[in-house]
């Protein structure tokens, strides 16, 4: 591009630069506090001591959470729930993907079961008849409730299918002539070729199984079962007595101070921070790939 | 003739066996609510389950439209939900043109890192820290406030002021995103197009009106066509995360209301009525909108 230096654009970049400098502050400037009123004692937390550097640094908080059963319990619970749901969610994407990706002279019920699929975005049924069947499934109170109902994510499905739909036909040909079958073909072409997709597809599955708080809250019945969002949401957040047990009660004295909430605040982000690099690239090339057009 | 009619069903069976898991899931956890909507008909039990429940026609519709903050809430979310869809074009839009003109890559780099970041976190661990920064005793926001002079803010608890925290903490977690894919989008545009500008002498001004904005614009219109489908959603997760009875007058949500009424009080029939109303405006604009789109821009979405 070209760059013409005057005066007038020389003040716009600096200013530029200030105002992205501060946006960027803006987003990562609570993150840091509570990470340092995580690091700080009580004292020091509720006295506003605290900005972004911890005050008296100690990890006591810390040590609280880790021995607090229910927390780590909660965070073992996400943890399966990732295992069970993530591959779930692969397989049936692909299996989705697969045939709607085929043209029209190969697969003519096509476009039906596209359609079948671009349904479920434009309507969704709400909240009280969801739930009511998975009432009626049996799947209330187990982990399964987690990871079945939403086993098909469409989005990632018509990401993959315009991913598929941009292999060369002449590779499926080539294999279809030595006498691959559909099975064959997507195994040993497909698959291998997406590897990048899939993975972006892996991430959006995984970022959306382990943020998911609402419906472990309403599809279990004790927090013994709540994922590690939810027990969060009831615990950090909404503090309803209600649901609590008396051994959470005794608890919640040391867990509401404001250095042991921000210590969980910041656990539960550090699975997501870990994977951070891998989502921030895989991201934007699955939007781009994706397209959104159905 | 017979033979390879028969020849292709052989060919296409495994496609159908694939679809068979996913499409079985979709019928009963999609279609499956779609069809529980009878509820909204019913004095439901669920005790004697979707069909076995007493029908009672439209009482149900009737009785929402005797409640008496149904219209704040419908005010109180078409007012949230526009000002965020208005918020998330203007923000990520501007934010993106601004970082374009950024010459220094390793800048430009470090800062769509940082913005993208609170775009990956849950509403309960950023309504967590919102909550902490924010409270008017403890919270480092109103400390800061504090310095310069100004009174505490009560942010989540002060009616006039919670729709207006709402947006900007939307804005906060998702202009990140949105920021990226406009990005994306203003690396596809032609250079050639601007040397040809500044050869018949356009300003930067000029350039950014007639080169960059256009060249964007179909980004713009696919993004907003796909965000009018939720002018009732505003924004379930975030809000029942930072709402509390205080704020209820101008904070609560449709989709709050319904959580209320079918998970709190058992108003199973009432709630799917609202549930129901709620998606078939949502559809209607996705419609409208997506014909909009197409005559305005040439781009279909669905």
């Amino acid at each position: 591009m070209n760059i013409i230096r005057t005066r007038g654009h020389k003040v716009f970049l600096v200013f530029n630069y200030i105002l992205l400098f501060l946006m960027a502050a803006l987003c990562i400037f609570p993150i840091l506090h509570v990470l340092a009123l995580s690091m700080s004692t009580s004292a020091a937390a509720s006295s506003g001591k605290v900005v972004i550097f911890p005050v008296d640094f100690n990890l006591n908080s810390y040590r609280y959470v880790i021995e607090n059963n229910a927390f780590v319990r909660a965070f073992g619970i996400s943890v399966l729930r990732v295992a069970l749901g993530v591959p779930i969610n692969m397989l049936m994407t692909i299996l989705a993907a697969y045939p709607l990706s085929r043209s029209k002279s190969q697969f003519r019920a096509k476009g039906i079961f596209t359609w079948f699929f671009i349904i479920t975005i434009l309507y969704g049924g709400g909240l009280i008849p969801w739930y009511m069947i998975i009432r009626e499934t049996g799947l209330l109170n187990s982990i399964w409730a987690l990871v079945i109902p939403g086993a098909v994510p469409v989005f990632n499905v018509i990401l993959l299918i315009n991913f598929f739909r941009g292999i060369p036909g002449e590779l499926e040909e080539a294999a279809y002539m030595d006498g691959a079958g559909h099975g064959r073909i997507l195994w040993s072409i497909f698959l291998p070729l997406s590897i990048p997709t899939l993975a972006t597809v892996t991430l959006f599955s995984l970022l959306g199984h382990w943020n998911a708080w609402f419906d472990g809250l309403i599809l279990m019945n004790d927090t013994s079962k709540y994922p590690l969002q939810s027990y969060m949401q009831t615990i950090v957040i909404s503090r309803d007595p209600t649901t609590l047990t008396v051994r959470d009660l005794e608890l919640l004295k040391i867990i509401n101070e404001r250095t042991t909430k921000s210590a969980q605040l910041f656990i539960a982000m550090i699975p997501i921070i870990c994977i951070y690099p891998f989502l921030q690239r895989y991201f934007t090339t699955g939007l781009v790939l994706g397209g959104i057009k159905g | 003739m017979k033979t390879k009619q028969r020849e292709k069903w052989r060919r296409e069976l495994p496609l159908y066996l694939m679809l068979l898991p996913p499409v079985l899931i979709m019928v009963v956890y999609a279609y499956g609510p779609m069809v529980g909507n009878v509820i909204a008909f019913q004095k439901f039990l669920p005790g004697k389950g979707l069909f076995g429940s007493e029908w009672i026609g439209l009482t149900n519709f009737t009785y929402i439209f005797g409640m008496p903050n149904i219209v704040s809430v419908i005010r109180n979310t078409v007012f949230i939900a526009f000002m965020k869809m208005i918020a998330g074009i203007i923000v990520p839009v501007t934010v993106a043109l601004l970082l374009n003109e950024v010459v220094h890559s390793s800048f430009k780099r470090t800062v769509q890192t940082i913005i993208y970041l609170p775009y990956f976190l849950s509403w309960v661990i950023l309504s967590g820290i919102l909550i902490t920064i924010l409270s008017p005793s403890e919270g480092i926001v109103n400390q800061f406030l504090g310095y310069l002079g100004i009174r505490p803010v009560f942010f989540l608890g002060d009616e006039k002021i919670f729709p207006f925290t709402t947006v900007i903490t939307d804005v906060w977690k998702n202009f990140g995103f949105g920021t990226i894919v406009y990005l994306s989008a203003l690396t596809s545009i032609d250079p050639n197009l601007y040397e040809a500008a500044v050869i018949d002498g356009a300003g930067r001004w000029q350039q950014t009106w007639h080169i960059t904005l256009p060249g964007i614009s179909t980004t713009i219109i696919l993004l907003t066509v796909l965000s009018t489908g939720n002018i009732l959603n505003a924004g379930f997760e975030q809000i029942f995360n930072l709402y509390s009875p205080m704020v209820y007058s101008t904070g609560d949500i449709i989709d709050t209301l319904v959580y209320r009424m079918g998970i709190d009080n058992y108003q199973y029939g009432p709630a799917t009525a609202v549930g129901m109303m709620k998606s078939l405006v949502a559809l209607l604009f996705i419609a409208a909108s997506n014909k909009a789109a197409e005559k305005a821009a040439g781009y279909r979405v669905f």
